[in-house]
Parts: structure tokens; C-alpha cells; sequence
């Protein structure tokens, strides 16, 4: 259906409106960011919706990053590492780059225990999220902040 | 584009149900997609969107990269020696093109 604008006719309203869809217009043109919401979903996507907790994620991460191109970022999770109990798999998330995946890391048993260390780019600062996949199907989450001083996203 | 030169660096003993660390270093652009070159283009995106590493010919860990992973990804993670072996780490670039690294450990 085709709507029509007549001008001389502007209400008020109609003028917000307006001003409103050109600031959201102009928002989607920006460079999308990834916000908590995304990260929300798509940590809900992963759980199914089933509740987490934070028992034995360890996180090491700086609170101040100078440099957003690389950013070191380890995590420990808390398990026996034997054949019927694991980590599966450790995603790491951050709710503000341009996406908000990172790494998912795959463990097996024959790792003993559940560590690892990478470096990562963020764009600003913002919060990194670890989810960890036992293998019972539970889920372990934790999260800090990264301060960034000069964002790692080129261009 | 600049040479990819993979490094591993395993410990050459340990001992059985001893843990030790294994760190692994690609040298890689990891091109996210978004940034642009001196001229203004788009330089596409190319990184090394997996890391597997095998134990005698089985999976033991493994690592899925997103563009927001460093240029020259790290990653150093943990393993049980319990026998001597071989390891074989296999880095995947987009597009497909394979980087791998054999190490031998040899567990006492």
C-alpha cells in the first residue's frame, strides 16, 4: 500500500515521525555494531534458553587494553576432564565488535584440563562473554569488560 | 600476500599424566572484511577460519575463528601426555588452502 504525504497538512506527530525514521534510517547505515541484545540472542540460541551459571569460569582478561588488535584472552573452567564429564565446547563472545562471535574452542578429554589462551580484536570497550557446553548439556557463562583505548577494526 | 609460516612449539619429553601446554602461532593477515587499503577498496576477507590438532591421527582439540580473532592467531591450550606420539596441527584458511605442522612428543 502507498502512502501518501500531503505537506501542508504536517501534524506535529506526523513531524516526529518523520525526524524519528530519519534517525533510524541513518543509525542502519552506520557500521552495525554488535550489542548486548545480539549477544543475548545468540548466547539463547546456543543454551536453548536453559539457565547458566558462573561455577568455576575463570576468565583473565586486562581491564584496560591499550592496543584493540590484539587482546589477550584466556579462560579456565573447572572440570575433570574424564570421558563422561567435559568441556565440550568454550564460545567466546564479544557484544561489541561488528559480529559478535569470536572462537568457539572444541575440547576432548585427552586435554586433561580446560584452559586456553588467544588474542582477539575488539573495536571498543566492551564486555567478552565465555560460555562454556558441558558434556551433560549444562551451560557455564561468565563475563567482564575489556576497557579499549584505541579500537582493533582497521579501516 | 605475505608468506603463511605456521610454528608449534610441543614439549619434546614429559612425563605419562603429566599436562603440559602446547602453543601454536600462525603468521596470518586474518583480513576481516571491513578494512580498506591505501586506495579506498575493500580488502576481502581471508582468515584462517579453523584450527584442528590431532593426536596419532584422532581430534583432540580444535578452534573455530571469526574475523574478530588477531592477525597471526595464537592459541595455546593444554594436553594429557600419556603415550609418545605424533601430533599434526592443521591450520584452514577461507577458500580452503591447508597449513600443517607435524611435532613429536615422546612421553617416558
Amino acid at each position: 500500500m502507498k502512502q501518501k504525504f500531503v505537506f501542508t497538512n504536517v501534524s506535529r506527530r506526523h513531524a516526529l515521525g518523520l525526524i524519528g525514521g530519519t534517525i533510524a534510517m541513518s543509525s542502519i547505515a552506520m557500521p552495525v555494531l554488535a550489542d548486548a541484545a545480539s549477544v543475548a540472542a545468540k548466547v539463547n540460541s546456543l543454551t536453548g534458553g536453559a539457565s547458566t551459571t558462573d561455577d568455576g569460569v575463570f576468565l583473565d582478561l586486562p581491564e584496560i587494553a591499550e592496543n584493540g588488535n590484539a587482546v589477550k584472552v584466556a579462560f579456565e573452567i573447572d572440570s575433570p576432564m574424564t570421558s563422561d564429564n567435559f568441556v565440550k565446547t568454550v564460545h567466546v563472545m564479544a557484544d561489541g565488535n561488528p559480529t559478535p562471535d569470536v572462537a568457539s574452542f572444541n575440547f576432548s578429554p585427552a586435554n586433561g584440563v580446560c584452559m586456553a589462551t588467544t588474542r582477539m580484536r575488539l573495536a571498543k570497550t566492551q564486555n567478552i562473554i565465555v560460555l562454556a557446553e558441558m558434556s551433560d548439556g549444562s551451560f557455564r557463562q561468565a563475563q567482564a569488560q575489556v576497557k579499549v583505548t584505541i579500537g582493533g577494526c582497521g579501516g | 600476500m605475505a608468506k603463511v609460516k605456521p610454528r608449534v612449539k610441543v614439549p619434546k619429553n614429559s612425563e605419562a599424566g603429566e599436562i603440559v601446554e602446547i602453543k601454536a602461532l600462525i603468521s596470518h593477515p586474518m583480513h576481516t572484511g571491513r578494512a580498506k587499503d591505501k586506495s579506498g577498496n575493500v580488502i576481502p576477507r581471508q582468515i584462517i577460519n579453523t584450527f584442528k590438532v590431532l593426536f596419532e591421527g584422532q581430534e583432540v582439540f580444535s578452534v573455530d575463528m571469526e574475523p574478530a580473532v588477531s592477525a597471526n592467531p595464537y592459541v595455546s591450550f593444554p594436553f594429557k601426555a600419556s603415550s609418545s606420539g605424533t601430533f599434526k596441527f592443521v591450520w584452514v584458511e577461507d577458500g580452503g588452502a591447508e597449513f600443517t605442522v607435524s611435532k613429536k612428543m615422546k612421553v617416558s
